[in-house]
This record gives structure tokens, C-alpha cells and sequence, in this order.
């Protein structure tokens, strides 16, 4: 009897593991298609897939005998988390982005809290070392996703203010914070643990993941979300190593795998170390500390919008280099508007993404998409940066700092040996910004300051869609 | 055999990684975004954990913090799947190309 009970128990184990390879299997070609913009939709849904098998796999599982909570909780998630993404504008995001890290990181801090307490309780003695280390591990930086991410969420929404959170000794606080966490970690592991000390471990835990991202400014979202999310996954394939889950281990390997090449990439684009991005606070510093501001010379010209008009209509060749002011202004169906009629015109248009514009990696590209810009309009910087020299018309909208050509001949420049965009190089370069205020660095932009540019200020989408209006009047007039 | 079992996880895991950092270094750019998001559903993948110690008997966690545990999963799941079609709902090329 009891021989046949357990040949049926591990039929089930045998089955509901099967069914975790087939997750694994379609999450790992849901990404793969998700390399291409052809495929990338349906590979969102093959690994869509996938996680609804694992779901209800896990569903049949031996160790689930009460399932009110689990309703609810499925229920209510799907109710909010759906109501939630459906609502979410385009230009928010980023936030969004965070805000669904934050959560996948705090439900695996809890699901190690909950290990955590499971090993302590259910033995009267200690756990043992590789498991209690494996839960207080991923329980703290599951934490740390959670706090940090709601502080982006919060910086992004504008919650609170975007710019970098400073105070003196701040490195030497989080350096204290990290150092708690890690001894209150050890302490935990080795002792008779109570629950007090297990509170106090969590929160260290949050409250580092706070202190961490604080410091963090707007430009430099794109590294710090790239961070979160590596550290989420990596959360949930040390959840994985505790529950003996092979599509934890999987999934969660995948994610945090393409979060740290992610966030390489993002300081490679940057030409800063991960180190200078989470403790420099760049940006922070008085623009007069950040020299360069004496070597700028010559005077800005503004350019009227009859002006504008005139390049506009003459150029035949464009190149529209988009930035945050760009999501800021929600210019994205107006430039659209612009540059088909400059393409009617005969003009070739293509559009130009540093890595780092706007405040997640390929936020430029989505806010465009969704003004219908065709993506093989959009070219990354190595693709177009020699094509700047042979073009006639340059539209720079809300960036600042990816086009400022100090950062290849200034040393003293803060942003010296960034990769920019070369517009300089073009023969007009026309600037629609809000303000002369300096950019996120703090640093004077020389490029504003060169004779083939010109300040064309204002709203961008208000500019654009006069612009807009002139081009399709002077259009009637003519014919 | 614990330490034969945790071994074997840790092939798994690194051979992941491995997979991981191929599959990613080939996105174009433009895809970052939408695939940060995708990749962000995928590691909604905790949620089986969160079923895994909410469906006992007596959860440890406590009925409250067991149902916090499956809600902010499922959020994580449902929420990145729909955010990630949306944005690549949009992804066209030129009119009549491609």
C-alpha cells in the first residue's frame, strides 16, 4: 500500500518536472525570438506559455493541499497587474518596468523568509549551513530588488525628485548598511536564530536597497534598472537552488544573465565603471567644480521658426536625435508627423538612439514605435555615427549630454571619452530645448555654442507641431 | 548525496547563465527595452515558489504575508507579460516592406 503510494507520489514528481523542462525549453526560445522585431511578440507569448504551464503544474504538486490563499492571490494579481498594464502610458514606461521588478523580487524574498522558517522551525537545532546561507542570501537581495526598485518607481513617477539624493559620509552609511546585512546574515546562519534578529536582517536588507538607489540620478535609470532586474533574477535562481527547482534555477539564471550584459552595456555607453554609476552620483557635483565651463567659447544663435522652415524645406538629408525631453514633452507622434513630411519632400530621414537616451535601455525606441516611426528608421550610434559629416539638417530633440562633443576633445570634460553622437559634424544642427539650462551632467554643452547650430527653444511638441503646421501651409501655398 | 544534488544544480544554473548571456548579446537595441520587460515576466517564474509555500497546510509565512507572496508573484507574471505585448504590438516596419 504505502510502496504504491510513493510509486504515484514520484509518477507525479516525474510528471510536474517534465512540465518544468517545457518550461524551460519555451522561455528559452521565447528569447531567442525575442532577438528579432519580426518575431519578438509571439516569443513574449511562447514564454507567456511556458510560465502558464509551470503554473499549473506546480498546481498538482504533492506539497499543495490548501488552495484559498493561492486563489486569491492569483486572482487579485491578475486583476491589478492586468488593469495596471493595460492603463500604463508609454512614457511611463520605465516606472512600469520597475515597479513589476520590485514585486518578482519581494515575492522571492518571502518565499526564502518563508524557507528560512521552515528549516528553523520544523528541526529544534540549527539549519543546515548551505540552505540557511541559500534563504538569508536571497532573501536579502530579493529585499533589496524590492526597496530599490520602489525608490526608482518613485524617482520616475516623479513621486519624488529625480535628481541624485546626497548627503556627506552617504558611501561610508551604505557601506555600514552592506556590512550589517552581511554580518547580521552570518550571525543568522550559525546561531539559534530568532525571530527579532530575523526582522532586524529584513529590515537592513530594505533599507539598503533604499540607500543604494537615492544617490541614483534620471540619466543613469537605464544602469540601475538593469541592476534591479539582474538582481531579481538572481533572486529567483537561488530560490530555486531551496525549492530543488530546476525552472527557478533556469529562468532565473536567463534573467540575471541578460541583466548584468545589460548593464554592461549601458556603462560601456556611458564610459563609466558600475562603481562610479551606483557610488559617484554623478551629476550631483556644482557645474562650476565641473571645469569645461571657462573653455566654451563663442555665443549661442537662435534660430527663428520661418528660419527653421527654410533649412527644413532645403535639407535632403535629416537625422532626428531624440532624448528624455522627448518622452518629457510626449513629442513622439509629433516628430513622426515632421518627418514624413520632410520625407514627401524628398528628403531621406532616419533617426538616431544613443544607448543611454531617455531613462531606460531602448526607451527612445518604444516611445517612437509608438508613434508608428518604422524601426528601420532608428539607427544605433555605430551604425549612423559617420553618416552625421554627409547630412544637411540635424534635429536634436531633448538630449543634451549624448551630443556634446566635449566628451571627445574636452579632458577636463566630467564626460570625457563617452561615446556621443557626432553632430557636430553635420552641416546645420538645429537644437529644440525648453531652456538653456545645462544638462544632466551639469555641464555646458559646446555644441550649442558652435557656428552650424542653432537654439530653436520651446516645448518640443509645441515647436514640432508648428513647425508642422507651417511646412503643410507653405506646402498649400506653393501648389 | 546532498552534495551530489547541489552540484548538479550548480551545472545547471552556470550552463544557464552561459545560454543566458548568448541568447541576450544578439538583441539589437531596439528591442532593449521590451526585452528587459520580457525578461522581467520570466522572472515572474518565483511564482511557482510563492504557490509552493503558500498551498501548505500551515503556511510559515502566515496567511497574510503567503497571500502578499502569490499577489506581488502573479503582479510580476501578468503585469510584464502584458506590458511587453504592448510594446512590441507597436515594433512595425516600413508600410508595405519587410
Amino acid at each position: 500500500m504505502h510502496g504504491a503510494e510513493t510509486a504515484v507520489q514520484s509518477a507525479s514528481a516525474g510528471f510536474i518536472n517534465l512540465a518544468y523542462l517545457a518550461t524551460a525549453i519555451l522561455f528559452v526560445i521565447g528569447l531567442k525570438m525575442m532577438g528579432h522585431p519580426a518575431s519578438a511578440r509571439k516569443g513574449n507569448t511562447v514564454a507567456g506559455v511556458g510560465m502558464m504551464i509551470a503554473v499549473i503544474a506546480t498546481v498538482f504538486d504533492q506539497q499543495i493541499v490548501s488552495y484559498p490563499i493561492i486563489i486569491a492571490g492569483v486572482v487579485l494579481g491578475t486583476l491589478v497587474g492586468w488593469v495596471a498594464a493595460k492603463k500604463v502610458q508609454m512614457t511611463q514606461m520605465p516606472q512600469m518596468v520597475a515597479l513589476f521588478n520590485g514585486t518578482g523580487g519581494g515575492a522571492a524574498a518571502l518565499v526564502a523568509a518563508s524557507e528560512f522558517l521552515h528549516g528553523t522551525h520544523m528541526s529544534a537545532q540549527l539549519m543546515p549551513l548551505a540552505p540557511a546561507i541559500t534563504s538569508l542570501f536571497t532573501l536579502l537581495i530579493g529585499a533589496i530588488s524590492f526597496s530599490g526598485s520602489a525608490i526608482a518607481f518613485a524617482k520616475l513617477q516623479e513621486l519624488m525628485t529625480g535628481k541624485p539624493i546626497t548627503y556627506p559620509g552617504q558611501n561610508v552609511v551604505n557601506g555600514l548598511l552592506a556590512l550589517g546585512a552581511i554580518g547580521l546574515l552570518g550571525v543568522l546562519a550559525v546561531s539559534n536564530p530568532s525571530l527579532a534578529l530575523l526582522l532586524g536582517f529584513v529590515a537592513v536588507a530594505l533599507l539598503l536597497g533604499v540607500a543604494v538607489v537615492l544617490p541614483i540620478g534620471g540619466a543613469d535609470m537605464p544602469v540601475i534598472i538593469a541592476v534591479l532586474n539582474s538582481l531579481t533574477g538572481m533572486a529567483a535562481a537561488t530560490s530555486g537552488f531551496l525549492l530543488y527547482n530546476n525552472a527557478l534555477i533556469i529562468a532565473g539564471a536567463l534573467v540575471g544573465a541578460s541583466g548584468t550584459l545589460l548593464t554592461v552595456m549601458m556603462c560601456k555607453a556611458m564610459n563609466r565603471s558600475l562603481s562610479n554609476v551606483l557610488f559617484g552620483a554623478f551629476g550631483s557635483a556644482a557645474p562650476a567644480a565641473a571645469g569645461g565651463a571657462d573653455a566654451v567659447v563663442g555665443s549661442i544663435t537662435e534660430v527663428s521658426s520661418d528660419d527653421a522652415l527654410t533649412l527644413l524645406e532645403n535639407a535632403q538629408s535629416v537625422i532626428v536625435v531624440p532624448g528624455y525631453g522627448l518622452a518629457v514633452a510626449r513629442a513622439q507622434h509629433a516628430v513622426r508627423e515632421l518627418c514624413e513630411l520632410l520625407a514627401e519632400n524628398g528628403a531621406e530621414v532616419r533617426y538616431a538612439i544613443h544607448p543611454v537616451a531617455g531613462r531606460m535601455p531602448g526607451h527612445m525606441n518604444v516611445l517612437l514605435a509608438e508613434a508608428d516611426v518604422p524601426y528601420d528608421q532608428l539607427f544605433d550610434l555605430e551604425e549612423i555615427n559617420d553618416a552625421f559629416a554627409k547630412t544637411d539638417l540635424v534635429i536634436v530633440l531633448g538630449a543634451n549630454d549624448v551630443v556634446n562633443p566635449a566628451a571627445k576633445t574636452n579632458p577636463a570634460s566630467p564626460i570625457f571619452g563617452m561615446p556621443v553622437l557626432n553632430v557636430d559634424a553635420a552641416k546645420r544642427v538645429i537644437v529644440v530645448k525648453r531652456s538653456m539650462n545645462a544638462g544632466f551632467a551639469g555641464i555646458e554643452n559646446e555644441l550649442f555654442y558652435r557656428d552650424n547650430c542653432m537654439m530653436l527653444f520651446g516645448d518640443a511638441k509645441k515647436v514640432l507641431e508648428q513647425l508642422v503646421r507651417e511646412l503643410k501651409g507653405a506646402a498649400a501655398g506653393v501648389h | 548525496m546532498l552534495e551530489t544534488t547541489l552540484i548538479l544544480y550548480l551545472f545547471v544554473f552556470v550552463l544557464a547563465v552561459f545560454l543566458g548571456i548568448e541568447l541576450i548579446g544578439k538583441v539589437p537595441p531596439t528591442l532593449h527595452t521590451p526585452l528587459m520587460s520580457g525578461t522581467n515576466m520570466i522572472h515572474g517564474i518565483v511564482i511557482v515558489g510563492t504557490l509552493l509555500v503558500a498551498g501548505k497546510a500551515n503556511p510559515e509565512l502566515g496567511p497574510l504575508f503567503a497571500f502578499l507572496a502569490v499577489f506581488l508573484g502573479t503582479l510580476n507574471v501578468v503585469g510584464g507579460w502584458v506590458v511587453t505585448d504592448r510594446m512590441l504590438e507597436m515594433f512595425k516596419a516600413k508600410k508595405g516592406g519587410r
